[in-house]
């Protein structure tokens, strides 16, 4: 797999607007975002009302799955080109439900929404009517998804990164600064983890550091790529980034996104704790 | 376009006295600019961003210290470098 399989620039969208088998989805944190305006033709998942599981904390099973895209107007065969704000945060986790979902073709748009404004490209407010599709998912692929027990048997063997910031990482903060801070029980992170934020995979701009500059990072914190290794953040989707940087762009193998992340590990019980740095 | 707010938005339901918030605008010629603003740490590390408002507005919750504060909009970089207080909140007015 190449980068171009997984990532496309600006102008690639740019010039395929219009193509009827290209689908572009806006995933934003900020879920009015795509009220405001959006690239045309582009539709939206939102990815707390579409993506979660409504009543227990869990994200959409296979047949939730194939409705969202059957109801987006996706279909099996569609190239899917995923972009949101913050740097592609939930485009990377839409993206990585893409993938466990079995979605043949998905790409991120690199630089995400952020990058298309910086370049002044058209923005627009009119929203595309897509006939709903038939869409059929392939059940979950559990390899690329780690649970707790996962991450606690991890400890001291395989690689663990903790793309949090460095002081949601050292437990000054629970949350990203830019939000209240709340959620789990206790701050810290998992004995044994490598704080490697998510920001360093990217430029300013948002888009993607190159593959040798991304591989020189995670060998000079010390991840041996030939190690398994488990992604976490505070819910699972700055992680997801870090996952597609390891598994999608650099092609490591057994690379898990832990979804359950920090919220979940910082409110078990008995599990252990580090702090600092 | 809606014009420039001056300083950071409202305050109101925010928990002041146990928060530690930066916040404020990003202007050019005393409008509005839509972009981003980005929060890093002492050491240059990345914190957090956020995009900015329709009144050109922006906030973090950070903690007790010194921080650097980017502006990202259409053809300009700005740094601002800001100390703050828990329980006041720091207003920073960036001109593009």
């Amino acid at each position: 797999m190449s980068r171009s399989d997984v990532l496309v620039d600006a102008d690639w969208v740019q010039a395929h607007l219009d193509d009827p088998k290209v689908v572009i989805v806006e995933v934003d944190e900020d879920t009015a975002a795509y009220d405001k305006n959006h690239i045309r033709n582009a539709v939206r998942i939102d990815w707390k009302k579409d993506l979660q599981d409504p009543v227990r904390r869990d994200f959409i099973d296979q047949a939730g799955f194939e409705a969202l895209l059957s109801a987006k107007g996706i279909a099996n065969d569609d190239t899917v080109v995923l972009y949101g704000g913050n740097n592609n945060w939930f485009a990377s986790y839409a993206y990585w439900y893409f993938k466990l979902y079995g979605h043949g073709d998905v790409r991120l748009l690199d630089g995400g929404r952020k990058k298309w404004e910086l370049d002044s490209r058209e923005l627009v407010v009119e929203q595309p009517e897509r006939a709903a599709t038939q869409y059929t998912a392939q059940p979950a692929d559990s390899s690329i998804r780690a649970f707790r027990d996962d991450v606690v048997n991890a400890i001291g063997t395989l690689n663990l990164v903790d793309v949090r910031s460095p002081d949601e990482f050292s437990g000054k903060l629970l949350a990203p600064a830019h939000l209240p801070q709340e959620q789990s029980q206790r701050p810290g992170h998992v004995p044994s983890a490598k704080n490697i934020p998510w920001a360093k995979n990217a430029n300013d701009d948002g888009t993607f550091k190159s593959d040798d500059e991304l591989k020189a990072l995670y060998e000079a914190e010390g991840v041996d790529l030939a190690t398994d290794t488990i992604a976490y953040c505070r819910i699972g989707e700055r992680s997801a980034l870090t996952w597609f940087v390891l598994h999608e762009l650099l092609g490591q193998e057994n690379v898990k996104n832990y979804d359950g992340s920090w919220t979940e590990y910082g409110s078990l019980v008995g599990v252990p704790i580090e702090l600092g740095n | 376009m809606c014009g420039a707010k001056a300083g950071g938005p409202d305050l109101a339901g925010v928990d002041v006295a146990n928060e530690t918030i930066i916040q404020g605008s990003v202007t050019r010629n005393d409008e509005p600019v839509n972009g981003y603003v980005r929060l890093l740490d002492e050491n240059g590390e990345f914190t957090a961003e956020v995009p900015t408002s329709a009144t050109g507005q922006f906030r973090f919750f950070a903690r007790p210290g010194k921080w650097t504060l980017r502006a990202l909009v259409p053809g300009a970089t700005v740094d601002r470098q800001v100390v703050a207080t828990q329980g006041e909140f720091t207003e920073v007015a960036i001109a593009v």
